[in-house]
This record gives C-alpha cells, structure tokens and sequence, in this order.
C-alpha cells in the first residue's frame, strides 16, 4: 500500500467534512503540520472542531482557518496571542473548551490507547472539575477525564520512511505523537522521506501503523514566536 | 528593602537540591535557571517535551524546533532528552518532577492558588499550570507581596477561579517567605527581605499565618 500523496491536498483527499473532529499536533508554532492546515483551508470544509494545544496566531497555523471561520470549536489548554480568535471567542462566534495540558495530552493518548476515560488529580477543586465524576483512591480525590477519538489526526514528523515509520525533530515532537494515535485516520506531513531499512528499528518514535497517508512538505520556511539568543564573550 | 524579580528568584533557587528535576514557569520563575548554585546538578524539564533545558542559544545556533514551553528558542546539553507531550505529563502528573516554581495572581492561606483566569477579561487558558500544581512534590509560588493597586495577593480565600486547591509548599514575595511544613498546617513566616518588618508584612497581608 502506498502511503505517499503528491500534496497535502491529495493527502487529504475524501478524508473532510463539514462539522468533523481533528486532532493537530503542534506547541505553539514549533511541529505544527502547516501544510496539512493550508490544504484543509483550501479545500473549504466547515463547522470543524479542533483539538490543538495552541491555537495559531494571527495567520500562522490554526489562526489561518480561525481567519476563515471554518473551526467552530477549539479544544485547546492555551491560546495564547491570537487577535482573531480573541474577536472571535469574545463574539460568541468560536466555542472554546479549555483543557489542562497534561489532561489534554493524556485524553488523546487514552483514546488512541482505546482507553475512553481514565482518573486524574489535575483540576480537581478548579472549574475543571465542575460536572465531572469525583473518586478517591487510596484517599486522594480524583476526576473522570474522558478520552478523545477524532475523525482526523494531522501531525508533522522530521523524517518518515516509505512505509510510514516517523522520527521527530527535538522539541517539535510535543503533542504530535499523542495526537497521531487519536485520529480514526492519521496523515503526516515530514520534511524528508527515506527509503525502508533507512531508520533504526530502535529509535522509531512513531510505528507506521498509525501513519495512513504521508506527504513531503519541505522546504519549510520555520517560524519562531520569541527568538532569544545569547552573545559569545568576546575571546 | 523589598527584594527585586532577580533577588526573589534566587531566593527560591535555594530551595534547589542536588539531583533535583525542576519544571520553571513563565515570568520571574525563569529567573530561577540563572541562580542555580555552582556545583550543583539540577535538571530543567520543559513540558513541550524535553528534560535538560540549556541555556539560549547562540544567534547561529537558533533552531526553530527547540524552544521552551513559554515558546523562546533555547539549546539543549548533552545529557538533554525529548519526549512527547502525553510522556512530558506522566512525569508531571505521576510526581517525578521534585519542585515547580510558578507565578500566581492569588495564593490562599490553605494553599489555594489562582493564576489562570480572571472572569470578564480575555482568558488564554491554563497551559500545563493545573497539571504542575496537582503533581509535583513542591510547589513554590513566587509573586508580587501586593498587587499593583496595593491589594493583599496572600489572602483568606482566593477570589478568582482556581488552579488548584491547597497545593502550595511556600510562597515567596518581594517582602517575606512563608511556608508550610504539609498540607494540613497553616503557613508561617520564615524570612523577611532585608530591612523590611514583620509588623510591616503583617499590615500588608490579610491571609492567616503563623510567626
């Protein structure tokens, strides 16, 4: 089975409808799968709801399809600087869910794992909690966080092999892996495909059974929110 | 006088022991990472997924895919590892990660703490601060003694919406250190900034406390 499409178009290609889930991977700006989230706003489906750490910003990332109105709702643990999303939410325009980034982390997880709730600590005593099953174990108060199954899952992975095999690059790797297991069908996006027997069996930090479809989508023009640096002491 | 960001930061550094794993939150608990003790190995985990945070990088050495959870580039030492968010989290929640030093609006005598949201303004979300405050073994929050308009941030109750409740090891302000001993006792005052009162800090405060 070929799992390498031309473009993320043709990546995407029967796999969108209006008022379905998607889980995106991504931190802010750092791993997100840009070229999955240009053709999903090309292709013009609406009513999505997105599961996201972030949300974009004005014009980067989810903010593009924040811009266009075609998210209706936003699972996300921060959204940070976002005037559109702000307008937006303040509106009533986009329902947000806001989900501590742990828990969020762990929902995608336990649904991919066909784990559909599991017991948390997180938020117990907080707004967090309010609706939601309390349980002490061994003393210790707990809530019911449900898991999280998509119809979508887009993520972007540093190097993949031909069979699907994905390999991530340092701090981009965040929410792509557990947002990968999510999604009834999951598509990457990577910035260098090898051949198979290129990667180390050893060191795969994503099994190609999660990974359906696959598309090149270097060269990336990386986008950095806050560039800090440090200066060399003069010799 | 009342200590300066710098000062509070490194007065929280000295809570740090050797072979400690730290989770440092956004504002002046960054300032903790530039008070580490010399000779003194602690491990700064970064919960975007890496263990091991380095110092920034050189202006040749900036790389889109490393940067910190408050999304500034950052470099990584040799004894740096990556993860994924779901695996940066277990370490949080599961009570691996020994001290976080968060910021906080509102800290309650009980321990209650409030730093995420403040009803009618524009809410951004929690990040990963509910998730630190329920897992990791101490929290200290480090914050302004009043707020800008001279109210009281270590009161009785807090006011705003919740991160977690009675959570909060110690609390250290830019006039006075309190901390409790567990989570069943109340806080006491341990140090106070050079040159500034007890009775001062009492006059300021409306939170119950001890010493």
């Amino acid at each position: 089975m070929k799992k390498i499409y031309p473009d993320a178009g043709a990546a995407l290609d029967g796999l969108l409808a209006d008022g379905m889930t998607i889980c995106a991977g991504g931190f802010g700006l750092c791993g997100i799968p840009e070229r999955l989230i240009d053709a999903i706003r090309d292709s013009g489906v609406t009513g999505l709801t997105v599961v996201s750490n972030n949300a974009g910003i004005d014009n980067e990332g989810l903010g593009k399809l924040l811009r266009t109105r075609q998210i209706r709702k936003m699972i996300s643990s921060y959204v940070g600087e976002n005037k559109e999303f702000e307008r937006q939410y303040l509106a009533g325009e986009l329902e947000v869910e806001f989900c501590p980034q742990g828990t969020l982390a762990e929902r995608c997880r336990a649904g991919g794992a066909g784990i559909p709730g599991f017991y948390t600590k997180t938020g117990v005593g907080t707004q967090v909690a309010e609706g939601k099953e309390h349980k002490a174990f061994d003393g210790e108060t707990y809530i019911l966080e449900r898991g999280i199954r998509a119809d979508l899952s887009i993520v972007k992975g540093w190097k993949a092999d031909e069979s699907g095999n994905l390999v991530f690059r340092k701090t981009a790797r965040n929410f792509n892996q557990p947002m990968a297991t999510a999604g009834r069908i999951c598509v990457a996006e990577v910035q260098e495909i090898v051949p198979v027997g290129s990667l180390d069996p050893d060191c795969i930090h994503l099994p190609s059974i999660y990974v359906k479809r696959m598309v090149l989508g270097a060269p990336y023009d990386k986008k950095i929110e806050f560039r800090t640096t440090r200066q060399r002491e003069a010799a | 006088m009342p200590w300066d960001r710098n000062q509070m930061a490194a007065r929280a550094a000295q809570e740090l022991r050797d072979g400690y794993y730290v989770n440092l939150g956004i504002g002046i608990p960054t300032l903790v990472a530039n008070n580490i003790p010399a000779g003194m190995e602690v491990t700064l985990q970064s919960e975007n997924g890496m263990l091991g945070i380095g110092p920034f990088p050189y202006e040749d050495e900036v790389d889109p895919d490393l940067i910190n959870a408050g999304k500034q580039t950052i470099s990584e030492l040799p004894s740096s590892s990556y993860f994924g968010s779901e695996q940066s989290f277990a370490m949080i929640r599961g009570g691996h990660i020994d001290l976080t030093v968060l910021g906080a609006m509102e800290v309650s005598e009980k321990g209650d703490i409030a730093n995420w949201m403040i009803p009618g303004k524009m809410v951004k979300g929690m990040g990963g601060a509910m998730d630190l405050v329920a897992g990791v073994k101490k929290i200290i929050v480090v914050m302004e003694h009043n707020s800008k308009g001279g109210d009281p941030k270590f009161i009785p109750e807090c006011t705003l919406p919740l991160t977690g409740k009675n959570v909060v090891d110690m609390i250290i302000t830019d006039l006075a250190v309190f901390h409790r001993p567990d989570h069943a006792s109340p806080f006491r005052l341990i140090e106070l900034a050079p040159g500034v009162g007890a009775e001062d800090v009492r006059a300021k405060t409306t939170a119950h406390y001890e010493g």
